[in-house]
């Protein structure tokens, strides 16, 4: 077996006196789209701000494509190919659409800090934002103020910030958050396209969605993985169902879920 | 997506500001006007590159004289070993002595300073500015204690007839560093680094997760910054021929600040402008009146409560009028409010001024003249007047206001209208 995209070992998180992380040991495979669900206060976006670089690490350790990127900074975690959206929409305000896709695509062709190139000039600096601006639909929107983009479009920008740089590893941070059907379904597929030949690991409350995407599903309860496995293994696995999926179905199928 | 290979408005803007630049001397022959013009010129590079910090990269500095003041201290100091025959360099280039003298704090206060942003960040550009001020008084051997360092700029030998002796050949000088600065300082918007100053100013959070430290972002805005700000510290001293502890201050730093600020910080013209009506207002205005700070302190309150994006905003917000062709809409309403404004104010200024002279030297010589009317600060009649113009402009202008915002809330549909 070849080394895990992403691979998690004791990985503990404390916040004064709570622990919010409790030992979790997690491997992504390379390709694979791996999603975390969990209750609400289960720990799942803290994870995603521990293996992010976000936050320090109580103890335990994270391994990025087998290297240790325990306690580097986010930007250096994001240098080395992992990229990360948030919950929260969070973009440059005042950038224009293509200034934001822009600024995410600089590092990762090498223009770092440099005051000696002209943005006008790097040819495939604007060519590739032009492209990642195309993928999530919103060209038409290119000179508008990000701040002033509709909450599906922020997301959808949210989005190509993320995938914009080429990092191999994606984290979403419950990408449908907040959405109507429609425009879930669309995220959905812009999640498929672009994640093609990438690591993916989401989190997600959306069943319908993390049954239709994920390859493999960990539950997170209480800061500790209940079950990692394929879809059918974890809908049936009696503890999920009984510390959470069960409920949460039970929910969904009343409301008409369209998985079950 | 189309790339014009020639942006010809850009070409016109940036010649039409050297033909400027090159005829005013020509227009405006007074030697004490030529020193306000040199003075001008000096100070919008020291606020364009404030702006770099404050507009740019959302750092609010109150201590950026440090950087211009340090790189006058440096530059006097060059200008007089080059006096003595021990330094080899044209008065031409001192400039550049002052700009390296500001890298150099850049980067040792910068380290400091940038590790941090949003309040803390002020507070430690005001703390650095208090030391280097106090060390500026306990280090007579370098700042010259309170008289200061002075210099004479006539050194060495004329190149092609040029001594900088005149005060033409100074302001020329300073007008050729400013033309380089201004288009490094536009060009630098323009470059990687540059956006992504605008990218940590909004969301610093989000600069790390696309690979950037926001620390190192700062941290090198500001030396960049610190550059230009010793460049105009230097021109400064080629211009006064003298270096105080003035140059250091609180003042200074405030004093870009306001100038940027008025300007406008979100434009890249809002510092030339905001740095022209300062320097306009602290030369001339303290010529025709005592108390010509609290009308600077008053415009100040004024734009930060009303336009807070400054004059260059407040120009901005016309253009779309503009191309819409509506600006028949405002011209009456605004010249009403124009009209009541100026009763307005010379009601405010008949109040001041009169306070001012009765207070200063009411006992002594009470008899003054304001706009060319004689009166007495003791009698009853100048307060009536300015009470009178003060409520009959505060009226009218409420009352004009009224129109305007009328007249921009029927543009502001139109415009919706024609966009929908």
């Amino acid at each position: 077996m070849s080394t895990p995209a992403i691979e998690l070992r004791e990985v503990h998180k404390r916040f004064g006196k709570t622990q919010i992380i409790n030992g979790v040991d997690l491997a992504v495979a390379q390709g694979e789209r791996h999603a975390i669900i969990g209750p609400n206060g289960a720990g799942k976006s803290t994870l995603f701000n521990l293996i992010s670089g976000r936050y320090p690490l109580t103890s335990g350790s994270i391994l990025l494509n087998g290297e240790d990127v325990t306690g580097l900074q986010a930007f250096q975690i994001n240098r080395k190919g992992l990229s990360r959206s948030f919950q929260v929409t969070n973009i440059f305000q005042r950038l224009s659409v293509f200034e934001n896709i822009r600024c995410a695509v600089l590092w990762s062709l090498g223009y770092r800090y440099s005051f000696w190139h002209r943005l006008g000039g790097l040819k495939d600096a604007n060519r590739r934002a032009e492209e990642v601006m195309e993928r999530i639909g919103l060209a038409k929107r290119r000179n508008v103020p990000a701040g002033t983009l509709t909450y599906a479009e922020q997301r959808a920008l949210e989005i190509g910030i993320t995938i914009a740089g080429g990092a191999s590893v994606i984290l979403l941070d419950e990408p449908t958050a907040g959405m109507s059907r429609t425009e879930t379904g669309h995220v959905v597929e812009l999640v498929r396209t672009i994640t093609e030949g990438k690591t993916l690991v989401m989190v997600e409350h959306d069943m319908g969605v993390v049954f239709g995407l994920a390859d493999r599903i960990s539950v997170l309860v209480y800061g500790e993985v209940l079950a990692t496995g394929a879809p059918e293994e974890i809908r049936a696995n009696p503890a999920v169902q009984e510390a959470y999926l069960g409920a949460l179905h039970k929910e969904t199928n009343h409301a008409g879920g369209s998985h079950a | 997506m189309r790339y014009r290979p020639v942006n010809l408005g850009r070409w016109v803007l940036w010649g039409g500001t050297a033909v400027l630049l090159a005829v005013l001397p020509l227009v405006f022959t007074a030697s004490a006007t030529i020193t306000l013009l040199s003075q001008m010129c000096t100070f919008i590079i020291f606020a364009l590159a404030y702006n770099m910090l404050l507009g740019q990269g959302g750092m609010l500095s109150f201590g950026h004289a440090v950087y211009s003041g340090l790189g006058s201290y440096f530059a006097v100091h060059a200008l007089n070993l080059i006096a003595k025959g021990s330094l080899a360099l044209p008065v031409t280039l001192l400039p550049l002595v002052g700009g390296v003298a500001g890298v150099l704090f850049g980067v040792l206060f910068g380290y400091v300073t940038t590790r941090r942003a949003g309040t803390t960040f002020a507070m430690i550009s005001l703390g650095i500015g208090e030391m280097v001020f106090a060390c500026s008084l306990m280090f007579p051997g370098f700042f010259g204690g309170e008289g200061g360092i002075t210099t004479n700029r006539v050194v060495g030998r004329p190149f092609l007839g040029v001594t900088y002796g005149p005060g033409v050949q100074v302001y020329y000088l300073i007008a050729i560093w400013l033309m380089l600065c201004m288009a490094a300082m536009f060009a630098w918007t323009q470059t990687p680094l540059g956006r992504m100053a605008n990218a940590v100013r909004d969301n610093p959070e989000r600069a790390e997760f696309i690979g950037y430290d926001p620390n190192m972002v700062r941290f090198l805005t500001l030396v960049i910054s610190s550059f230009f700000a010793g460049v105009s510290g230097g021109l400064a001293t080629i211009n006064f021929e003298i270096v105080t502890a003035e140059n250091v201050s609180a003042l200074r730093s405030g004093g870009v600040l306001f100038a940027t600020f008025i300007g406008g910080v979100g434009f890249f013209v809002g510092p030339i402008v905001g740095g022209i009506i300062f320097i306009y207002c602290v030369v001339s205005l303290s010529l025709f009146t005592k108390a010509w700070l609290l009308y600077l302190g008053l415009f100040f309150v004024g734009m930060v409560l009303y336009a807070p994006g400054g004059i260059a905003s407040l120009v901005a917000m016309h253009v779309p009028v503009l191309r819409a062709r509506l600006m028949h809409l405002l011209w009456r309403p605004y010249a009403a409010a124009a009209a009541a404004g100026l009763v307005l104010l010379a009601g405010i200024v008949t109040a001041v001024e009169v306070t001012y002279h009765y207070s200063l030297e009411g006992n002594i010589n009470p008899q003054t003249s304001l706009a060319g009317i004689a009166f007495s600060v003791t009698d009853a009649a100048p307060w009536l007047a300015a009470l009178a113009l003060l409520a009959a402009g505060g009226a009218s202008f409420a009352w004009a206001w009224r129109g305007v915002r009328r007249a921009w809330d029927a543009i502001m549909l139109q415009l919706q209208e024609r966009a929908g």
